[in-house]
């Protein structure tokens, strides 16, 4: 077989009048394709010109860089920089075994102690990881959703230990695991006791720490598998619905927990698709619960989100593009209304970003807030004939979607039976051809590419080798100092509460971390109990 | 394109959730006209090599987004020589930096491949790779 032909593409011709979800715009908005009664007030249901009053002049988004790798000490002195340098709130990353319920020291794990995120298996690691750190002040968000329970159990341990009220910590635990059957893939257990302690965290949230996010529906990963902004919207409120019910069901009250759950998408290029299915998203989520769940209170009808500014956009090849790319996206992010906002780092698509790329992610955002204006004037774009033809158009689309699923069983039938994986699956692979014959422009990576390969990131980022080697002593030193009788009857008690569907989990995990039984103990007992997760695999 | 007749399995081994890629790399040979079997996600490389023998596959194409590539595909090269598969390939693709790529050749991979090369570039590369003599 012939090597295929090298097509060059160099000539994109006009942009495209499409947009990436398949919405064809207008040559020119006017005043007759708008419905300004759909609008309202910023502030007021149904939230299209976003959640506050006055927008941005309140208080701005929260800076909150993603970071964490190596042991706890290395991430630590990381945080510190980072604050050092304006960074408003910590997102700690976490390394697979972590996310996966594995310990350092087991078979599963030896490849991947402290390489996509930092190691956290027990008190003492949560304690170094926040080592001289206000967690008084400091809100702290945390990407875990298979050990979400565990690892928020810790993070109560060490307020506890430090004499912290608990109602004074504030921070976010992603803890959607309904999207980690869909795309990212750190599930543990089977889908209904995943759902049983993903109630039991936010009802037990709700009542110690009501100023903390038991939940932040997200996604972003679902986008980066191949959903479109469209899709990724509406993929997101099914499986908030699905938790929504299962709440409702435990007795939980939706005018009380509605007001703590809040989501997270990625934003990628599209600027004005971006902005819009925001709108369109506060509008959907505010008329659902009010409509469907009977929620009165206003803040709890509010759809808060954070955001990341990255991901599938950016590329691999002339890296350094994607330093602009960032920057647009960010202020998508704002002109859509984020209340959180992530950039990326231009090396992100090959490595933990090094300080200067992680430096330079965080300056976009403080240029964007203190130079550009845009968080002058609430919903600055509001009532633009484009804007809010696009809003109304985008909301129909995610309904669309939305009924889909709906009529497919719901969200946890089309999980379960892979149905959502593989149209997810089977959406990503007409993106990649639709890139490789150049029917979407990637400037840099299809059109405008080098012959040869243009991937110089300069300075490259490596993890200590001996980093995994370090975890695992840390971690035998633990096991050789703890009183092992206290931690081996806290797991039995957990083992009997998980046996039991009416006790809460939550209590009974503070209670293991404060004993010093590991993340991984934690979830083998768990396991024992309720097997593990199959997945379907459907392509 | 035709891979028709060659048995291709796509694994996920480690932790690593991201399966995109080798869910569109298995879409793209199954259009081939391969036949592929998807593992799913988090498979040791004892499980993966032993699911090559039995289903007696030309190659192996190991998907790994966490840097934990020279660990698992060494892992995988090994298992597969111990239960007399040395025959079959191994391609991996995912986030490698070119400089792994030699340690990555030495530790058994036949093919190296990235999320920016064009899906017939792929093709084409593993169909030249399963047409040589072993």
């Amino acid at each position: 077989m012939n090597k295929p032909q090298n097509i060059e593409l160099n000539d994109p011709g006009q942009p495209s009048d499409v947009t990436p979800s398949g919405i064809v715009v207008p040559e020119v908005a006017t005043p007759d394709m708008m419905d300004p009664a759909k609008i309202g007030e910023p502030g007021k249901y149904p939230f299209t010109r976003g959640i506050f009053e006055n927008g941005y002049r309140g208080r701005l988004w929260t800076f909150r860089q993603y970071s964490g790798f190596g042991s706890a000490e290395e991430t630590n002195q990381r945080y510190k920089f980072l604050i050092g340098q304006g960074q408003t709130g910590l997102s700690v990353a976490l390394d697979l075994p972590t996310q996966c319920g594995y310990d350092p020291i087991d078979p599963m794990a030896v490849a991947e102690v402290g390489k996509v995120g930092v190691s956290l298996s027990h008190l003492a690691d949560a304690e170094t990881l926040f080592d001289g750190l206000d967690l008084a002040k400091l809100s702290t968000s945390f990407t875990i959703n298979g050990t979400a329970a565990m690892v928020y159990a810790l993070y109560l341990a060490v307020a506890d230990k430090r004499g912290i009220p608990r109602a004074k910590l504030t921070g976010t635990i992603q803890n959607d695991i309904l999207k980690e059957y869909v795309a990212r893939g750190t599930w543990i257990f089977p889908v209904r006791p995943s759902m049983r302690l993903i109630a039991d965290s936010i009802l037990y949230s709700n009542e110690q720490t009501p100023r903390f996010n038991p939940i932040s529906i997200a996604g972003a990963h679902v986008r980066d598998a191949g959903a479109t902004a469209v899709e990724e919207i509406a993929f997101t409120l099914v499986n908030a619905f699905a938790y929504v019910d299962d709440l409702v069901r435990r007795g939980g009250d939706p005018n009380s927990f509605a007001k703590r759950l809040s989501f997270f998408f990625y934003v990628h290029m599209d600027f004005f698709e971006e902005i819009c299915r925001f709108r369109a998203a506060r509008r959907i989520w505010a008329r659902t619960l009010k409509e469907r769940y009977g929620v009165t209170d206003e803040k709890a009808q509010m759809f808060r989100f954070g955001v990341v500014c990255g991901g599938a956009s950016l590329t691999a090849q002339q890296p350094y593009n994607n330093i602009v790319r960032v920057g647009i996206v960010n202020m998508a992010a704002v002109l859509g209304g984020a209340q959180s906002i992530f950039t990326a780092a231009y090396d992100e698509a090959f490595q933990i970003p090094t300080e200067t790329s992680a430096e330079i992610a965080l300056r976009t955002q403080q240029i964007v807030a203190y130079e550009s204006g845009v968080a002058r004037t609430v919903d600055p774009l509001g009532g633009s004939y484009f804007v809010e033809w696009m809003t109304d158009k985008i909301e129909e689309e995610i309904e669309k979607v939305i009924k889909e699923i709906d009529d497919y069983g719901g969200a946890i039938h089309a999980i379960e039976d892979g149905y959502l994986q593989m149209r997810i699956a089977r959406r990503a692979y007409e993106k990649k051809l639709d890139i490789d014959r150049g029917a979407r422009v990637v400037v840099g990576e299809n059109y405008f590419r080098h012959a040869e390969d243009r991937t110089d990131i300069g300075e490259v980022f490596k993890v200590d080798p001996g980093i995994a080697g370090k975890v695992r002593e840390r971690y035998q030193q633990l096991m050789d100092t703890r009183d092992d009788s206290k931690a081996q009857a806290s797991l039995a008690k957990l083992r009997e509460a998980a046996l039991d569907e009416n006790e809460n989990i939550m209590p009974w995990l503070v209670d293991c971390c404060h004993a010093y039984a590991t993340v991984g103990e934690m979830v083998t007992t768990l396991k024992r109990e309720w097997g593990e997760f199959q997945e379907p695999v459907r392509l | 394109m035709s891979l028709t007749g060659k048995r291709i399995l796509v694994a996920k081994p480690g932790l690593d959730g991201h399966d995109v890629g080798a869910k569109v790399i298995a879409l793209a040979l199954r259009d081939a006209g391969a036949e592929v079997i998807y593992t799913g996600l988090r498979k040791t490389p004892d499980y993966i090599a032993r699911v090559a023998i039995e289903e007696d596959v030309d190659a192996v194409g190991l998907s790994i987004l966490s840097g934990s590539h020279l660990e698992l595909v060494r892992e995988t090269q090994r298992f597969l020589r111990e239960f007399k598969g040395e025959n079959i390939k191994i391609f991996v693709g995912g986030t490698i930096p070119k400089e792994d790529n030699e340690a990555l050749r030495e530790a058994g991979a036949s093919g190296i491949f990235n999320a920016s090369q064009r899906i017939d570039e792929v093709l084409a590369e593993i169909d030249t790779l399963l047409s040589a003599p072993a």
